[in-house]
């Protein structure tokens, strides 16, 4: 079949350094004075510039009705990348092809003013993001019932809380009808209830034959609601095809941490003459090295690795897990009555040397999020030698393991799969028996 | 609205499968992307597509611009005529500035009208774009709407400053019989309005690309605008200006333009080479700052 997008070689290359002219006084006086003259003496570059390439010869295409997420971390190119398909900045080299409408969705509320009411902003938002004003007045009931803003259309917008203008932004934008739908990142506002509203009105649009390039951090939406995903590393696409796969990949290569910390100077190291941290490390299996990115459905381990410099002192190793807020999410140690197993070392009068504990959380138990750990070596009973608070934090993803049915947030700290089980405990008498009788006649019309 | 947890429904799964396409592809591609530089002159078929848009950019611009102030449109009105007065009072008065017999107000009056036009013009739409930024670094439409839809709402005050002047024409004419004519000059206005609206646009949307390069533009402006208002016969007639000297004064284009006005206004006869100049500078600059213009509005998403 014919692509409807057509991207060919493109590159965008930026200039950093000395991007905003004249921002430093001393340069800029020194350059209106000795400008001219180096000017003459054919000096021109006299700033050094370095370049990086935001994106480095992509080639894809996209198929008509097609849904394609793209990944990748932060600087990856996945924003400039929508930035050049959406004509707000142009390639430095190659060549895009569109066959259809497009209109790009880089924010919500973009040109929304503060001083103009609901009802003129959506006119004003509308006509910027490509909508014709007959369009906008067809839909115009539709935006406001989407919006729940309709007691507050005649107020300007800057009276609104926030909730509200987002809500009435993102309604004014998931009415768009282009061909060619780019989104960035906007799912990642508003309250859970409104997130999921977007979802679906997301899926719809595309339902609808129209195709969408959707760039998002959240790997659930991703996985559930594209056919094909494209994952961007430093500029150049890494990886193509099922969006299973491809999430899968992202989060082993990518490191948004590094998801460990070593200590090489034994006497800068955390702890005391009796002991000493070496390291503390997020690992997962199937995962080579150290991560800070994990999967929510797969175990957790949390390594920490200590030398023994008081011969038969008895240790214990312990963590502390909190969420973003700094709420502790669990504390945990490899006390007997604390584990699972039993820790042939608890307490055990250690000889000198290296050691190394490890403690494994279960998957399909922690929320999608970060979460930051604090590694604890005590000696028994209970003094505590080494507390570094904080030491690493590592995200968990949500790959969609955990999320089949339900696409919006799930709120709390864990995500544990528990057990449900409903059952039917009464039988009632079917309504039309119900109807008919003269008992039950006040029940139901 | 509340927020109970009976208005979380759990939303079906949604179906994976590609969805049936009802668009149909054109043969040849709606939009072409290229890297790299190049000339190119404004493309007036997309910009007549986004005519919409520039209405409700000018629209935005006038709805916001008196929001919140007592005056409001009153400002239009105020701004000329406190000129004028303050003008009146220290040179027709005190300074006594040669007129020729036509009452001084007439004079700086119709020095300000296209002055105030063409000075406010360019420096709001020398910060027009940067004012912009959120727009420009996150959706594609032809930038140069944005200098053009402030230029729009500047016609509008321009045309409520010059009905005021057709007010104070009246009150000479009838109220203190000062023999006013209409003569054929008077039929050129149209044409120097277009003249003075080129102008304004051409110098302003090259201003405007050049401030989202070098900021130095902002600071330098208003000292250079003022400077050119007394270059330019604004609140003085251009005879006033020696014989010999004169050539070399009309050069500036702004004085063909205002003095026009006035010739126009007043009924006085005009001065072809002013005007020639005017307009010989004004199609040279529309087109270089067209060009100018569309090499560098591809990159302004990256330095604004």
């Amino acid at each position: 079949m014919k692509p409807i997008i057509k991207v060919e070689n493109v590159s965008k290359q930026y200039r950093i350094g000395s991007r905003e002219v004249g921002s430093d006084l001393d340069q800029s006086i020194g350059r209106a004075f000795f400008g001219p003259l180096r000017w003459l003496n054919g000096a021109r570059n006299r700033t050094h510039y370095e370049h990086i390439w935001a994106l480095k010869d992509i080639s894809f295409e996209v198929q008509p009705g097609e849904l394609l997420g793209i990944v990748g971390r932060n600087g990856a190119g996945k924003s400039t990348l929508l930035k050049v398909l959406s004509r707000v900045t142009e390639p430095t080299t190659g060549q895009i092809e569109l066959f259809g409408r497009l209109e790009s969705l880089l924010e919500v509320g973009t040109g929304f003013h503060p001083e103009l009411t609901g009802r003129e902003n959506i006119y004003l938002n509308g006509a910027i993001l490509g909508m014709k004003r007959q369009e906008i007045k067809g839909k115009f009931d539709e935006i406001v019932a989407f919006a729940e803003i309709s007691q507050f259309l005649d107020t300007p917008v800057k009276f609104y809380s926030s909730g509200m203008y987002l809500r009435l932004a993102f309604a004014v934008a998931a009415h768009l009808e282009p061909e060619i739908l780019v989104v960035d990142e906007v799912l990642a506002v508003g309250d859970a209830e409104f997130q999921q509203k977007c979802l679906g009105k997301m899926g719809e649009i595309s339902k609808h034959g129209r195709t969408v390039l959707l760039v998002s951090h959240n790997m659930a939406s991703i996985m559930n609601l594209c056919q094909r995903a494209l994952l961007l590393k430093e500029g150049r696409i890494v990886e193509a095809g099922n969006p299973g796969e491809v999430v899968q990949n992202y989060l082993s290569t990518s490191r948004s941490g590094n998801g460990e910390v070593v200590w090489l100077d034994l006497e800068a190291a955390p702890g005391n003459e009796m002991v000493r941290l070496l390291s503390v490390r997020i690992l997962q299996q199937g995962v080579e090295g150290p991560t800070a990115d994990v999967d929510i459905s797969r175990e957790v381990l949390i390594e920490i690795t200590y030398q023994n410099l008081e011969e038969g002192s008895p240790l214990y190793t312990g963590i502390w897990l909190r969420d973003q807020l700094a709420t502790y999410v669990l504390s945990s140690a490899n006390l007997p009555s604390m584990s699972l197993g039993e820790d042939p070392w608890y307490g055990q009068p250690h000889p000198l040397g290296v050691f190394r504990s490890i403690c494994r959380i279960p998957g399909n138990f922690l929320n999608e999020g970060p979460y930051s750990v604090t590694a604890i070596v005590g000696k028994v009973p209970s003094k505590t030698q080494i507390l570094e608070d904080r030491v690493l934090v590592f995200r968990v993803h949500d790959t969609g393991e955990m999320r089949k049915e339900y696409l919006g947030h799930w709120v709390g700290t864990v995500r544990p799969r528990l057990d449900w089980h409903t059952e039917q405990i009464e039988t009632a008498a079917p309504v039309r028996e119900l109807e008919s009788s003269a008992a039950g006649s006040f029940v139901l019309e | 609205m509340s927020t109970t947890t009976s208005d979380r429904t759990l939303a079906p799964k949604n179906d994976v499968a590609a969805s049936p396409v009802t668009y149909k592809l054109p043969d040849e591609p709606l939009t072409k992307i290229k890297g790299g530089r190049s000339w190119s002159f404004f493309d007036f078929k997309e910009l007549w597509s986004y005519r919409e848009l520039l209405y409700f950019l000018t629209w935005r611009d006038l709805k916001v611009r008196y929001k919140q102030t007592i005056l409001g449109v009153g400002w239009v009105v105020a701004q000329p005529l406190m000129m004028t007065l303050i003008f009146t009072v220290f040179l027709g008065l005190l300074a006594r500035v040669p007129t020729g017999g036509v009452p001084y107000p007439l004079i700086a009056y119709s020095g300000l009208l296209p002055w105030m036009f063409v000075a406010g013009g360019i420096s709001g739409c020398s910060v027009s774009l940067l004012a912009n930024s959120n727009l420009i670094t996150k959706v594609y439409f032809p930038r140069v709407l944005i200098p053009t839809a402030y230029i729009i709402t500047r016609l509008l005050d321009f045309a409520i400053s010059f009905l005021l002047f057709g007010g104070l024409l009246a009150i000479y004419r009838y109220g203190l019989h000062y023999p006013l004519t209409l003569s054929r000059s008077f039929l050129t206005l149209p044409m120097l309005m277009v003249l003075m609206t080129m102008f304004t646009l051409s110098l302003g949307i090259l201003l405007s690309c050049m401030n989202v390069k070098y900021r130095d533009l902002s600071i330098g402006l208003p000292l250079f605008i003022q400077l050119w208002m007394f270059v330019s016969p604004v609140i003085y007639p251009a005879w006033v200006v020696p014989e010999k000297w004169r050539t070399l004064y009309f050069l500036n284009p702004l004085a063909g333009i205002i003095e026009g006005f006035r010739s126009a206004l007043l009924g006085q006869p005009l001065n072809m080479f002013g005007l020639a100049v005017s307009t010989v500078a004004t199609i040279v600059l529309f087109f270089f700052s067209a060009l100018i213009f569309r090499r560098i509005e591809k990159s302004f998403a990256d330095v604004i």
